[in-house]
């Protein structure tokens, strides 16, 4: 069989991708928010359960060294805000094993960026324009939803307080998956499962949607806050635009021991699912221990952006070559 | 049979589900913003044609199936099976029941190549030709000097099958048949 050197994606996709990034370029620069550029390999991962991080070993002043590649740039571009950097983006090459699909590529651009000083609504404008200046018409008004509310009107439930057991059942009827298979499952499961099978699809449709207030459990690296119901939720927001999850962005957690915990939290989930444990990056602990200004940061998937922005069907379909054609 | 994780699944590939072997259509990673990840997966049972939605947990996997398509002429019927032969030269034959040919029936033509799906070296299923060449066995008497004006009849063609074919066409002509939608092509 002949082997199949080609790219994935087109040249005259790559020349429309290569305006598109000199666009993200210029937004930021008219903004004074500075490009940087931090390793894509570093010495702590990611500890996220539901991440699967790649890693690879290599001769260092401290002899041989695991080192991880990073699954989003955060952790050092947090050091460089506690650094003093102010506002910084980078696109930055990402790695997430196992994740190869329509939408998604084990390696991928990832575009993110930080506000010091801004609050979540400030950033959530921001990315807005950033994402309409990027796609080639109107995609509709921004309209924000509550996580609650969404789950209100399309399944009927209150995501905080449906007894598990409902949930479970719910999501394999839904999802059409066995019962057996979501038996041993918490409540983030079921409610991610109703969210990607269920909502999703719904969302961003003729406008582009944001979703804010989800589960306190769902929180990652966001803070917590009480809602207007007094329930504690992550200080969290998503971007969806055509059923495509885009954007991601934080009120950031500045709290040292906080973020300590929370890798601590997710390392003893790991034992318990068998997982591998990931380093803890404490040169990102020391930096928020000395201090992080207060502020907000996103990340957004821009292959996914510059993919509905051209109208492709597929993720590699923008891509010089996905990681199957690597 | 080899298992194959949600990983691997790709078009094509034949699985067990439930019982009855499949043929997956599609396969989409889904992963909620900071959740577990899954697999919606479409799959075609093989031995009904259905093709639903599934969901599996990434990482899950399923027993591949032992499903063969080979290419057999059609030889004849003996009434409760259609019998078929292996064009692989080794003059290999094959039973296939009713349930299996299922709308196939009505293309069936001696000496024309089919595609037979085996599962566990059984007949499940047969595909025809994309096109097929058929004889007129009845239809009204073909109206002269109609050919350019639309219009259409019943025809009954030597398979057994009724298209509806343009007025022009007379008993005994042989016609070029699609047969994915049953259409008429042409004259043959």
């Amino acid at each position: 069989m002949a082997i199949d050197w080609q790219p994935s994606a087109s040249l005259e996709t790559l020349r429309e991708r290569a305006r598109l990034m000199v666009k993200v370029r210029d937004f930021f620069a008219q903004r004074d928010v500075l490009e940087v550029e931090t390793p894509v390999l570093g010495q702590g991962g990611s500890t996220d359960v539901h991440l699967v991080s790649l890693h690879t070993l290599a001769r260092t002043d401290k002899g041989q060294r695991r080192l991880w590649l990073q699954t989003s740039p955060e952790f050092h571009m947090k050091r460089l805000l506690a650094a003093g950097s102010g506002p910084i983006f980078q696109l930055a090459r990402s790695f997430r094993d196992g994740e190869i699909g329509g939408r998604h590529n084990i390696e991928f651009t990832m575009l993110e960026w930080y506000r010091p000083q801004f609050t979540l609504d400030q950033l959530i404008d921001e990315t807005a324009t950033l994402i309409m200046s990027l796609l080639p018409s109107f995609p509709g008004p921004l309209v924000h939803y509550r996580y609650r509310e969404l789950f209100h009107t399309y399944l009927e439930i209150d995501p905080f307080t449906t007894p598990l057991e409902k949930l479970r059942s719910l999501a394999a009827k839904r999802a059409q998956m066995s019962a057996q298979s979501l038996a041993a499952e918490g409540r983030d499961t079921c409610l991610d499962l109703l969210m990607s099978v269920v909502i999703e699809p719904q969302l961003g449709q003729r406008e582009l949607s944001v979703v804010l207030d989800y589960p306190a459990s769902q929180a990652a690296l966001a803070r917590r806050h009480q809602d207007v119901d007094g329930e504690w939720v992550s200080s969290r927001f998503e971007v969806y635009l055509n059923g495509i999850e885009l954007a991601n962005g934080y009120d950031e957690l500045i709290d040292a021991a906080e973020q300590r915990t929370r890798f601590a939290d997710d390392n003893a989930e790991r034992r318990r699912l068998g997982l591998p444990e990931v380093d803890v990056d404490e040169r990102l602990l020391a930096a928020l221990e000395h201090g992080m200004p207060e502020g907000a940061g996103v990340a957004l998937g821009i292959d996914r952006l510059i993919q509905l922005a051209l109208g492709k069907a597929r993720l590699e379909d923008v891509l010089a070559f996905s990681t199957p054609n690597c | 049979m080899a298992n194959y994780s949600t990983n691997e699944f790709k078009a094509g590939l034949k699985v067990m589900l439930d019982g009855d072997p499949c043929s997956i259509v599609e396969n989409e990673l889904v992963k909620p913003g900071k959740g577990q990840a899954f697999n919606r997966v479409k799959l075609r049972n093989l031995m009904t044609g259905r093709v639903g939605e599934k969901t599996f947990k990434s990482g899950d996997s399923l027993e591949g199936a032992d499903v063969m398509d080979l290419e057999m002429e059609y030889l004849y019927t003996d009434g409760d099976m259609w019998h078929f032969m292996k064009t692989d030269g080794s003059f290999e034959q094959y039973a296939v029941e009713k349930k299996a040919l299922g709308d196939s029936v009505k293309w069936l033509k001696e000496q024309v190549p089919y595609i037979i799906t085996l599962w566990n070296d059984k007949a499940i299923s047969v595909t025809p030709p994309n096109f097929i060449e058929l004889e007129v066995v009845e239809t009204d008497p073909g109206l002269k000097g109609d050919t350019a004006q639309g219009g259409s009849k019943p025809a009954t063609l030597s398979s057994g099958a009724v298209v509806r074919v343009p007025l022009f066409i007379n008993q005994g002509e042989v016609l070029k048949i699609d047969t994915r939608s049953g259409d008429y092509v042409s004259r043959a």
